[in-house]
C-alpha cells in the first residue's frame, strides 16, 4: 500500500473520530435519558419519527462510524493477524459498506 | 550481553494498557454495530417487532450487559481522546493523567446509566 494512501487512511480514522466524539457524547445522553421508566419503542419511533434532524444526526452518525470502526480493524488485523494487505483491506471494505447499510436502513426506518 | 527484557516487563506500563484497552475494546464495539444496526432495523417492519427486542432488555443481565456496553464505548471515546491529543497536540507530562481520566468518566457515565436503567 503507498504511503500517501496510508496516510489518507490515517487521516479519514482520526477526522471520523473526532466527529465520532461529539456523536457518542449525544448519542450515550439521549441514551440515558430514553431508558428512564424502561426502553420502548415506541418513545424512540417518536423521538426521531419524521424529525429531519435526527434523520440527519443519525445519517452522519452511522456514515463516520462506518469509516472509523473498519478502518480500525484494518490496522488490528494488518498487526495483530495472518489476515494482512489485500485480505485485510477487503474485510474492511465489505464491513465498511455492510455497516453503512444497515446503519442507513435503520435510521429511514425509524424516520419512517 | 544485555539480558533481553521480558515481555511482560515491556507491558507493566499504563500507556501499554491504555492501548490494550482501546484495541479489544475498539474490535468489540465494531463487531457490535451491525448487530445493533440490525436491531434498530427492525423497526422498519414494525414497532411490534422493535419492542419484542426490546423487552428483553427487562431482564436484569441485559440490563447489565447494556452498561458494561456503555463503559466499553464511553471508554473507547475517551481512550480515542487521549489519542487524539498525544498526536495533535505537543507532548506533555499528563500522559498518566488523560488514562485516569478517561477511567473516570467511563465508569462514572456506566453507573449514571445503571442508575437510571434500573
Amino acid at each position: 500500500m503507498k504511503v500517501r494512501t496510508e496516510t489518507l487512511l490515517w487521516l479519514a480514522q482520526r477526522l471520523s473520530a473526532m466527529v465520532l466524539v461529539v456523536g457518542a457524547i449525544v448519542h450515550v445522553s439521549t441514551n440515558i435519558y430514553a431508558v428512564r421508566g424502561g426502553l420502548t419503542a415506541a418513545e424512540i419511533i417518536d423521538r426521531v419519527h419524521g424529525s429531519t434532524a435526527w434523520l440527519a444526526f443519525y445519517l452522519v452518525f452511522a456514515a463516520v462510524a462506518a469509516i472509523h470502526g473498519p478502518l480500525g480493524l484494518r490496522t488490528v488485523l494488518n498487526e495483530m493477524t495472518p489476515v494482512r494487505g489485500r485480505a485485510a483491506d477487503l474485510v474492511a471494505l465489505v464491513l465498511g459498506v455492510g455497516i453503512l447499510w444497515l446503519g442507513w436502513r435503520a435510521a429511514f426506518g425509524l424516520f419512517g | 550481553m544485555a539480558k533481553p527484557v521480558a515481555r511482560r516487563n515491556c507491558r507493566n506500563h499504563s500507556n501499554y494498557w491504555a492501548f490494550a484497552v482501546h484495541r479489544i475494546s475498539g474490535v468489540v464495539l465494531v463487531l457490535y454495530l451491525p448487530v445493533h444496526f440490525y436491531v434498530i432495523g427492525l423497526a422498519i417492519k414494525s414497532e411490534a417487532a422493535l419492542q419484542s427486542f426490546f423487552s428483553l432488555a427487562e431482564n436484569p443481565l441485559v440490563r447489565l450487559a447494556e452498561t458494561i456496553l456503555i463503559i466499553t464505548f464511553v471508554i473507547h471515546v475517551t481512550g480515542g481522546l487521549r489519542l487524539l491529543l498525544i498526536e495533535f497536540l505537543a507532548w506533555r507530562d499528563w500522559q498518566k493523567t488523560v488514562i485516569a481520566v478517561s477511567g473516570g468518566i467511563s465508569l462514572a457515565v456506566g453507573l449514571v446509566f445503571l442508575f437510571n436503567v434500573f
